[in-house]
């Protein structure tokens, strides 16, 4: 009995904060998501009406949704594949047997995901810059013509991409490192002995062992990666013509530019509920693979 | 394909992804040291001509950065210490203490891991505004002061402790609270290094619930004074690369002193799910 006590005690700091300041709001989230609040409810709580799923229905039927989810699904599609791919390529060069100085190599390339994200877009956006930027530089040195990177609908999601891949690599690339390491060294000493070249190797070994990791990594950088808002709040607030408007971006502007909070939270529950359908589907197939 | 050549394609490759991951911070450090308008130019310039620390003398005196770099300390410092006190105790409770409904929260808290934070945002706002607590450094700590995934890492690392030893302990007549500053404590410190790095790096790199709750630019932190800060000034390339380089830098040499903590935290993440 005193040790139950004693258990309710140690816990009731901790589940407090995260029952005040996380579990009340994601119910009154919706809530909120159900009323018109706006500045007047704001202002005066009396100016609040109830309106059901209105605010769902308007958000399925404006442009600015389905354009911010566009976006994002874009974010999503190109960037979680690329950063995967990174992030396999630089840990199986870490990992291999002929580097030297291994660790050295793994600092430097986790150093981006670390850096803080507001900052390295200010830089990337320099780097970016059209005339004076070190990438344009770089293309004309090739013999290419510069390109307008985020002056352009068609180039600032691309850039976006890049330098997402950029920041987020290294932390996948720890995690595959890890799994690599878990493989036993019997397994590829028996491929060689029986005559497999280096890809048969990475192909019939490496590959097939990393597919859990390789899943898991992909769900969690799919859910975090819908998530896409400071990097374009910083390089294109958005633009151009709302090329780079993210979900998140949208609801940051409904909620905390325009005050519509009651549309902000049906945007917020939205994308949860498509993260979570997403994320199932990712374990439904994979399970579906494993399977056969 | 020889040897030595299989070597030395690996190391290009490893060379030329350290210099695609370098680059950009580099650049970032020699541009910080411009004078203004040096970097706007074609070809663009890798090293100043004249190293200056005029950037960084315009940043603390006339855009109060050194108020930033108060806020952003104290904010992260002041979230390490409460999610310390208030995870180390749920992770311990939820590991080694038998209490009513333990294993239920247990999974109730597991679900609500998938929920990302912005949901809460809208009602957490208001709620702020009516503790009074918009624009005070409560309301940008109280949300981060506990976390669900905290409280999983210690709990984690504190299955392992024995049982015998607590129950030792208690047989001596000491009490649970003593338990856990002599004994437990002690036993958890690795993880706690960790959890206080996440918590810090994360604090310090927040960005879209301090850009919410901090209304007033007396109490911005360091990433939401630079992103305000380079809608005024686009064209001062120089000067928010020096404001670039005073926010990266301090998580960057803590990241570099305990990064051994740092990695064990996102592998027990990741292993965790």
């Amino acid at each position: 009995m005193r040790a139950g006590l004693a258990g309710w005690a140690f816990a009731a700091p901790a589940l407090i904060i995260i029952g005040v300041f996380f579990f009340a709001p994601v119910l009154g989230a919706f809530a909120v998501s159900l009323t018109d609040f706006d500045l007047y409810a704001l202002a005066d709580l009396r100016n609040l009406r109830f309106v059901g799923l209105d605010n769902y229905l308007e958000l399925l039927e404006s442009r600015d949704f389905w354009r911010a989810l566009g976006n994002t699904c874009y974010f999503v599609a190109a960037g979680v594949p690329l950063s995967i791919g990174a992030s396999l390529a630089a840990a199986l060069l870490v990992n291999s047997r002929l580097t030297r100085l291994p660790a050295f190599f793994r600092t430097v390339f986790f150093a981006p995901v670390v850096a803080t994200l507001v900052a390295v877009a200010l830089v990337w956006r320099y780097l970016l810059h059209t005339r004076y930027g070190l990438i344009n530089w770089g293309l004309g040195g090739l013999g290419l013509s510069p390109i307008d990177w985020l002056g352009n609908p068609h180039w600032a999601m691309p850039a976006i991409i890049l330098f997402a891949v950029w920041k987020n690599f290294g932390y996948n690339m720890i995690i595959f490192v890890a799994a690599l390491q878990s493989i036993p060294g019997d397994l590829y000493e028996a491929a060689h002995l029986d005559g497999a070249n280096g890809w048969q190797e990475f192909s019939r070994v490496t590959l097939p062992l990393l597919r859990p990791t390789t899943m898991l990594v992909g769900v969690l950088t799919v859910a975090g990666y819908f998530q896409l808002f400071a990097e374009p709040y910083v390089m294109t607030e958005g633009g151009p013509l709302q090329s780079t408007m993210s979900v998140l971006y949208l609801m940051y502007e409904q909620g905390f530019k325009w005050w519509n909070l009651g549309s902000a939270s049906a945007i917020a529950f939205l994308l949860f509920l498509i993260v979570l359908a997403v994320t199932a589907l990712e374990l439904r197939l994979s399970r579906r693979r494993e399977a056969a | 394909m020889s040897p030595r050549l299989a070597r030395t394609l690996v190391h290009l490759a490893l060379g030329a992804l350290t210099l695609v991951t370098l680059v950009p911070l580099l650049w970032m450090l020699s541009v910080s040291f411009m004078p203004q308008g040096e970097a706007s130019a074609f070809p663009p310039p890798l090293l100043p001509h004249h190293a200056t620390v005029a950037n960084y003398r315009l940043l603390f005196n006339s855009n109060g950065a050194g108020r930033y770099l108060g806020n952003s300390l104290a904010l992260a410092l002041i979230t390490t210490l409460c999610s310390l006190v208030c995870n180390s105790l749920a992770g311990f409770a939820f590991a080694k203490l038998r209490f009513a409904g333990r294993e239920a929260l247990l999974r109730t808290l597991l679900a609500a891991l998938v929920i990302p934070s912005q949901v809460a945002m809208m009602p957490l706002f208001l709620m702020m505004k009516w503790l009074g607590l918009v624009n005070s450094y409560a309301g940008v700590v109280l949300p981060a002061a506990a976390g669900i995934f905290g409280v999983f890492l210690v709990r984690q690392y504190a299955l392992s402790i024995p049982d015998e030893l607590l129950e030792a302990a208690r047989i001596d007549g000491a009490g649970e609270l003593r338990i856990f500053v002599r004994i437990v404590l002690p036993v958890l410190r690795p993880i706690l290094v960790t959890l206080a790095v996440l918590t810090f790096l994360g604090s310090w790199n927040d960005f879209l619930w301090p850009l919410i709750v901090l209304t007033d630019q007396s109490m911005y932190t360091l990433p939401v004074a630079l992103a305000t800060l380079s809608r005024e000034h686009a064209q001062d390339n120089e000067l928010m690369m020096a404001g670039a380089v005073l926010t990266v830098l301090p998580v960057l040499l803590l990241f570099l002193a305990l990064q051994r903590y740092y990695i064990r935290g996102i592998l027990m993440g990741s292993v965790k799910g």
